[in-house]
């Protein structure tokens, strides 16, 4: 069970009232009509997975219901910091 | 084809008979050996397999018993069976909604049936028939959609009414008070349960006795390119190995190796979590479970309940999981099996998953030449070993995919030919 530290409602609250919603940082192609299939491949379905530090979205959907971006250790769990801002790359 | 009891595999070791463990039992079992060697690293093989759980060790034992490839290596960074493998609810079946996933899987159940012989090696396949529950009239749909798909592919399958399961299982709870009562159920006569540990241990011993070079303690932990690009060698805990051919088995940890050759895959690593409970009598006479609920139940023959849970929900290489998602299966399965309501849990553990967006497997070459893929089986690879195991080595040694891997391969979350089992049912187990 994770305590996750929302950084809006500031404060840590149990993983189930959060909701996980991927990696940080994959961002649309801008102009979709464009975007090559390896391109669109890339967004839709490659990850990084890290074995380590992730960067990852959150929802707090049993809170306050805004998104975050949470740096989390894959190999312990351990929630290192999270930030509000979600669209840029990390 | 290998015939039952490869006689290869007898000759280059004592086999398993009854006559000799009857000899043995008369003197004080001493005269059993190890049944595979614990060698060094060579410099180079002609395949390196990157893995030693049931798929890694299935692959080596078809490219030297079938494929004539005997310069093969298992390397295993820690020891056989200690992935997944030795840590599933093992069950073992072949109804699944697609076509491509149907061939693939039904190959492997008609291998499970004589898995035993041709290992010479007591894998414990027990087809003691599979029970899949539906709660709602969507889920009852869902069954008989499956239902029917797996007849016209030629497998078996039956729908049961909730009066036929509890037929078939009477500690099942079919009256309507629990909160998802039982309104239907499909059922895989065939499907079964098998020893996780003995088919690990089956194949490492059979491949071994042709030569397979299985390395444990040897963590792979770099991927050398030569100047075309091309796999050249394999870095280890226990120095460089040169290859032409890896191919990466490594379940959980399938991203990491490929970041290795610089790639990225469309598989995320989740925590899956199973449990047992203290021996009871016989009181589970096949395989139950739910998706709906997340609930998969089993009894082994030391008379433990084998549960499996739902996988955590978020990405982890931590081997642990959350405690509430296994408290919510033992809650299911309090509402379906009332009779456990007393039972105490003795063991609960983790293993780590690789997921796919489809959740089918990937299998096939990459972009990177010498790199091949078996991995992807995320919450449900075990029942896949034998048949995974001899079509990829089929394919590593034909240097192309073999027919019922083809739809299988990386390309498809290019074209969009998924596999989409994930929507079919997403059944874990
Ligand atoms: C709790 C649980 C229940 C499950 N229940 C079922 C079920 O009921 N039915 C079913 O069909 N499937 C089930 N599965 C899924 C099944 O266990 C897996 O799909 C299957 O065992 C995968 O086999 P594998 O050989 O690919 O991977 P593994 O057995 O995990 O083997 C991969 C090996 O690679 C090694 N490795 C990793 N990195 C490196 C490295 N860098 N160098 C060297 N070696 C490395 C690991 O140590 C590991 O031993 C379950 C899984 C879990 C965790
Ligand atoms: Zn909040």
């Amino acid at each position: 069970m994770l305590l996750i530290p929302c950084p809006h409602c500031r404060q840590s609250r149990p993983e189930r009232e959060f909701r996980h919603c991927g990696e940080a940082g994959l961002l649309r192609p801008v102009d979709p009509a464009a975007a090559s299939d390896r391109e669109w491949t890339d967004y839709l379905f490659a990850r990084t997975n890290p074995k380590g530090e992730s960067q990852e979205r959150w929802r707090h959907v049993h809170g306050c219901g805004r998104f975050f971006v949470l740096r989390r250790d894959t190999r312990e769990d351990a929630c290192v910091t999270s930030r509000a801002g979600v669209e840029e790359a990390p | 084809m290998i015939a039952a009891h490869d006689p290869r595999i007898l000759r280059a070791m004592r086999g398993f008979s009854f006559g000799r463990i009857l000899r043995e039992s008369f003197s004080g079992h001493t005269g059993w050996t190890r049944q595979w060697r614990s060698p060094e690293p060579q410099r180079a093989y002609d395949v390196v397999i990157v893995g030693g759980g049931g798929h890694g060790l299935a692959t080596a034992y078809h490219l030297a018993a079938e494929q004539g490839v005997r310069r093969v290596a298992v390397l295993e960074k820690g020891w056989i069976g200690g992935g997944n493998s030795g840590r599933n609810t093992t069950i073992v079946r072949s109804n699944y909604l697609f076509e491509e996933s149907e061939a693939l899987y039904e190959h492997s159940l008609k291998l499970w049936e004589g898995l035993s012989r041709t290992l010479n090696y007591n894998v414990m396949y027990s087809p003691r028939g599979v029970m899949a529950l539906g709660h709602t009239e969507s889920d009852v749909q869902i069954i008989r959609r499956h239902v029917h798909a797996n007849r016209l592919a030629g497998i078996d399958a039956d729908f049961l009414t909730p009066a036929q399961a509890k037929a078939l299982c009477p500690i099942l709870d079919v009256s309507q008070a629990p909160r998802y009562p039982v309104l239907g159920a499909s059922w895989q006569g065939r499907g079964g349960v098998a020893r996780h540990d003995a088919v690990v241990w089956g194949y490492a011993r059979a491949a071994d006795a042709l030569g397979v070079d299985v390395i444990e303690n040897c963590e792979v932990t770099g991927v050398r390119r030569d100047a075309a690009g091309a796999v050249s060698a394999v870095e280890t805990t226990r120095g460089a190995i040169s290859t032409r051919m890896l191919a990466l088995v490594a379940a959980g940890h399938s991203s990491v190796l490929a970041g290795m050759a610089g790639l990225r895959l469309p598989i995320e690593s989740f925590p899956l979590q199973a449990l047992v409970s203290e021996p009871v009598k016989p009181i589970m006479p096949c395989v139950v479970m739910s998706n709906t609920i997340d609930a998969y139940m089993s009894q082994s023959d030391k008379g433990e309940l084998v549960i499996g849970a739902a996988a955590d929900v978020y990405p982890s290489y931590a081997q642990r999981g959350s405690f509430h998602v296994t408290g919510a299966t033992l809650d299911s399965l309090c509402e379906l099996f009332p009779c456990l309501r007393r039972l105490r849990m003795m063991r609960c553990w983790a293993g780590i998953v690789d997921i796919t967006p489809d959740r089918s497997p990937i299998l096939g070459p990459t972009d990177v030449p010498g790199l091949w893929l078996n991995c992807g089986w995320g919450t449900g690879g075990f029942k896949a070993i034998p048949g995974s195991g001899q079509l990829f080595a089929a394919s590593l040694a034909q240097g192309a995919p073999h027919p019922v891997l083809a739809p299988f391969g990386l390309d498809r979350f290019r074209t969009g030919r998924l596999i989409d089992e994930a929507t079919a049912a997403a059944v874990s187990h």
